[in-house]
């Protein structure tokens, strides 16, 4: 179970994230959606351990984040982040291989080698492996990196938004093997969207941020309301269920 | 196995370039029953050392090259445009001026340890530029490296130390011979350092938040490669000069074909680095026999040339 107690993040005088307590459920896909700046994307960075906190604590199966070695966390959390526009010319195999480091330290077994199969393949990306990552187009980048800390093969996989320059096609094509990938391998999946159907269509479960603090969580049914998403974003936002989802209707 | 070609070239390329000077030495005349005992020592005391030199300080300083751009994560940068070697220089003429008698290894830890502050402080200042364009990274390198150089400039003139300064600065390889190149090989030491952390910095090249979340410790991984560019940087201008070009176009030609994994790349650009500066000190030795051009500056007419076919060809990923 991951846990954040009193989880803070200042810089100078404005706070990013304002003391936020939460347990992020195990099992499934959890999703933090919110406004901009709401501090999403810098909650999951403290969390994994990528961005230092100004203050407060994380645990991660009962381990700080701050004390435990770094490689004992690889083999439980991944996350993926932001920042992979500026990428080296490595192949999709070569990037997916080093989702093993953690297991492997740089001397992949024979079994390290087929987990990285299973991951390209799981990603769709076979006919892609021996490309270099700046030769693909943004979207199928973007699945070479989901495929590489699918291959790290821990128990969290937080993602930060992984449909960022996906077209329709791949979007939902990427949920559904996220979805899969918590269904059959048991992953704990956080992710931060920005498509609040999306969201709603794949989680089990929500977390709405605003101004740094969580604001509201739950299931679906319990978040995609008209008046917690008005507190959420200052919007009049519809919801309409749908072949059993509940689908935000926000474009007029 | 392509690589083993490409050894095979370099080893004929060297080969042959034991025969190139102005005191004749041939196969023939070494290798006959009563071999030429003139041409026998030239080969041992300058030709051997002159072909070692020129080899180690290809490899050392193209694969130098390739870590410092995978630390700062941009292609366009060298030991010679990273205030790496202007560093180096300045250190080697603060040792020249304050501590005339300290032997060439003391000057060369004194040169390291400027390399080192000078690349850190380059670290620093990339640091500190939160939205870095790509083309920003390797103008604040040459600032610097400037600032740097009009430090050393300034103090050579006022000691008489120019020539000198300028000596550090053009890597000639004519001065080389036996017992005064010998410092070079721990350059190859760590070469091989280099190659054993290969793995560590391909992930360093990805960046700060990758290398964290594979367990690494990224500070660590980047002290190491400073500290392997700064040394191989001071030992290459103290023993022979800086080689401009070398640690850029070098691994940017290899990473067009092999990419930037530095496992696969490290063997190709040390062959290929050793190769470049070969095939440019033997021109400098032949286009105006008997007398000899720099390899340096055959390097830099070279260098630049073929660095700007590489921009065009690739200016898309400039952006």
């Amino acid at each position: 179970m991951i846990e954040a107690r009193n989880v803070t993040k200042r810089y100078g005088d404005a706070l990013v994230v304002d003391d936020v307590t939460l347990r992020l459920p195990v099992g499934g896909i959890t999703s933090i959606i919110g406004p901009n700046g709401a501090g999403k994307s810098t909650l999951l960075s403290m969390v994994s351990r990528v961005m230092p906190m100004s203050s407060g604590t994380v645990l991660v199966d009962g381990l700080d984040v701050r004390t435990t070695p770094g490689e004992v966390l690889a083999r439980r959390l991944a996350i993926l982040r932001q920042d992979n526009h500026l990428t080296s010319r490595l192949t999709v195999r070569e990037l997916v291989t080093f989702g093993r480091y953690p297991h492997s330290k740089g001397r992949p077994t024979v079994q390290d080698r087929e987990h990285v199969e299973r991951a390209i393949h799981h990603m769709g990306l076979d006919a892609l492996a021996e490309r270099f990552l700046d030769e693909l187009s943004g979207g199928q980048r973007q699945r070479a990196f989901v495929a590489m800390v699918l291959c790290q093969d821990t128990d969290y996989v937080l993602l930060d938004e992984p449909l960022n320059g996906l077209d329709l096609k791949h979007s939902v094509a990427m949920m559904k093997q996220l979805r899969t990938a918590a269904d059959t391998l048991n992953k704990s999946i956080v992710m931060v969207l920005h498509d609040l159907n999306f969201a709603s269509c794949y989680s089990d479960h929500l977390i709405a941020m605003r101004d740094g603090k969580v604001a509201f969580q739950g299931r679906p049914e319990e978040i995609m309301r008209p008046d917690v998403l008005r507190a959420v974003y200052d919007l009049d936002i519809s919801i309409q269920r749908i072949d059993g989802d509940w689908i935000a209707t926000h474009y007029r | 196995m392509r690589l083993l070609v490409a050894v095979i070239v370099l080893v004929l390329l060297a080969l042959g370039s034991l025969l190139i000077g102005v005191s004749n030495v041939s196969w023939h005349s070494l290798f006959s029953p009563s071999p030429d005992e003139q041409a026998l020592q030239v080969l041992v005391i300058s030709r051997i050392p002159r072909m070692l030199a020129v080899m180690l300080v290809g490899t050392s300083l193209g694969v130098a090259g390739l870590i410092l751009q995978m630390l700062v994560r941009n292609r366009f940068v060298e030991p010679a445009t990273a205030g790496s070697a202007e560093s180096a220089s300045l250190g080697l003429m603060a040792a020249t001026v304050l501590a005339p008698q300290l032997p060439v290894l003391g000057k060369m830890l004194v040169a390291a340890v400027f390399a080192l502050a000078g690349t850190a402080l380059f670290l620093l200042i990339l640091r500190r530029i939160p939205l870095r364009s790509v083309l920003i990274v390797p103008l604040v390198g040459l600032v610097l490296g400037s600032v740097f150089d009009s430090i050393t400039t300034f103090y050579a003139y006022r000691m008489d130390l120019l020539q000198s300064v300028n000596a550090w600065k053009t890597g000639d390889f004519s001065n080389v011979l036996r017992g005064r190149y010998e410092l070079l090989w721990v350059t190859l030491g760590l070469t091989c350092c280099a190659y054993v952390a290969a793995d560590r910095f391909t992930v360093a090249g990805m960046g700060e938040a990758f290398t964290t979340n594979l367990g690494m410790h990224y500070s660590r991984i980047m002290a190491l490669g400073l500290l392997i560019v700064s040394l191989v940087t001071a030992m290459v201008v103290v023993t022979v000069g800086m080689v401009p070009f070398l640690g850029l176009l070098v691994p940017n030609l290899v990473s067009l074909f092999t990419g930037d994994n530095a496992r696969r790349a490290i063997p190709w650009v040390a062959v290929g680095g050793a190769g470049f500066v070969l095939l440019c000190d033997i021109l400098g030795r032949v286009v105006r026999f008997p007398y000899e051009i720099p390899g340096a500056t055959i390097a830099g007419v070279v260098g630049s040339v073929l660095f700007l076919y590489l921009l065009l060809r690739r200016d898309a990923r400039v952006g």
